[in-house]
């Protein structure tokens, strides 16, 4: 009964479910076009040596597109409705908490190192 | 059959629109994931667990470089190849990226071709999205052997912190470790495409139930998301 349903129970969703995904091969082809320049892009702020929040910030921002490029198309998750958009991509976020734990954390090991070990190390 | 009419109604009748499809849809005391096969749901909760996994290692291995006072190997030398009479940097592991990326596309359309019944497009797109996963874990294991005979082990290396050891074989090893088990289940689910199997409704191996060509994009997902895990693994690790 379950998968008897399945097929056809997909109102209010955005996109009708005939079966599956259907989009055209090109969208694959343009996203796959993007991630190649995009990575190409995070690779040439090493190779010209960009340093400091320059390189941070664009590092992060390459990364982020190419994220959210194969989130939302690869894995159709722009297609999704939203309770499962949310119940996948919104407890990740949680990790940014264990994030500001951990640099608080870190310095204060290296603040203890730098006292304490800076002569023996 | 009463089930779906009576389904179709109640959904008709009053449809929440935007965060409320929400809080409706869980409290719906039904499916709360409308529109998404059970085994599709359960493989982006596993993605979700798998994230976890990754955001731990990823963290301890801030944890570890943001705390040591010896300077951090550069990974954009530790990581160069020497190429036509000159180090060429991160050369590796920019080829790894665009490998896993292009596997990445045809995988994408190897689920689109499923979805079109295209059974021979399907099976080909998937072995040489598996060919380009192997390729991958080929020049991983190349770059450990290199790693290895240079002088880099968990526990020290020759060019500063020691922890950079540990971070790079624990990351790198968990991350191919799910690319080869990736590969197999394209061989597997390949196979099964080849075959016909979702066409004539072939019973399954273990679960002896009728499989279907969505098996294939739940395939995708988790090939999708080792390259979106290699993503982060890129910026975090081998950029930073």
């Amino acid at each position: 009964m379950a998968h008897a349903t399945h097929a056809d129970a997909a109102p209010g969703a955005s996109t009708a479910h005939v079966e599956g995904q259907q989009h055209p091969i090109k969208l694959y082809l343009v996203v796959w076009g993007w991630l190649f320049v995009l990575s190409t892009f995070s690779y040439l702020v090493d190779y010209f040596h960009l340093q400091g929040l320059l390189r941070w910030s664009l590092i992060i921002l390459f990364m982020l597109l190419k994220a959210g490029l194969i989130v939302a198309v690869f894995m159709h998750m722009a297609w999704e409705r939203l309770t499962l958009i949310y119940a996948i991509l919104l407890p990740p976020l949680l990790v940014l908490v264990f994030v500001g734990i951990m640099v608080f954390e870190s310095n204060y090991t290296l603040l203890r190192r730098v006292l304490f070990f800076a002569s023996g190390a | 059959m009463a089930e779906v009419a009576l389904r179709k109604t109640q959904d008709a009748a009053a449809r929440p629109r935007h965060w409320r499809v929400v809080a409706s849809d869980w409290a719906s005391d039904q499916t709360a994931f409308k529109n998404v096969s059970w085994g599709k749901a359960m493989m982006w909760i596993f993605l979700l667990s798998d994230t976890f996994v990754f955001s731990i290692f990823l963290l301890s291995y801030m944890t570890v470089r943001m705390s040591t006072t010896q300077t951090w190997p550069n990974p954009s030398q530790v990581f160069a190849l020497h190429i036509g009479g000159q180090d060429i940097p991160l050369i590796l592991i920019a080829i790894m990226t665009f490998v896993l990326i292009t596997s990445s596309g045809t995988m994408a359309m190897a689920v689109n071709y499923g979805y079109r019944r295209d059974r021979k497009k399907t099976a080909v797109l998937m072995l040489v999205t598996a060919a380009l996963g192997a390729t991958f874990v080929g020049m991983q294991a190349f770059e450990w052997t290199k790693l290895i005979m240079e002088g880099v082990r968990p526990w020290g290396n020759p060019w500063g912190a020691p922890q950079f050891g540990s971070s790079f074989f624990m990351i790198t090893g968990f991350h191919g470790t799910h690319v080869t088990f990736g590969v197999i289940f394209l061989l597997i689910i390949a196979r099964k495409v080849w075959r016909g199997d979702f066409d004539t409704g072939r019973a399954g191996f273990f679960t002896s139930r009728r499989g279907r060509y969505e098996i294939v994009e739940i395939m995708g997902l988790y090939w999708h998301f080792v390259d979106l895990v290699w993503v982060f693994i890129f910026a975090f690790f081998y950029l930073w």
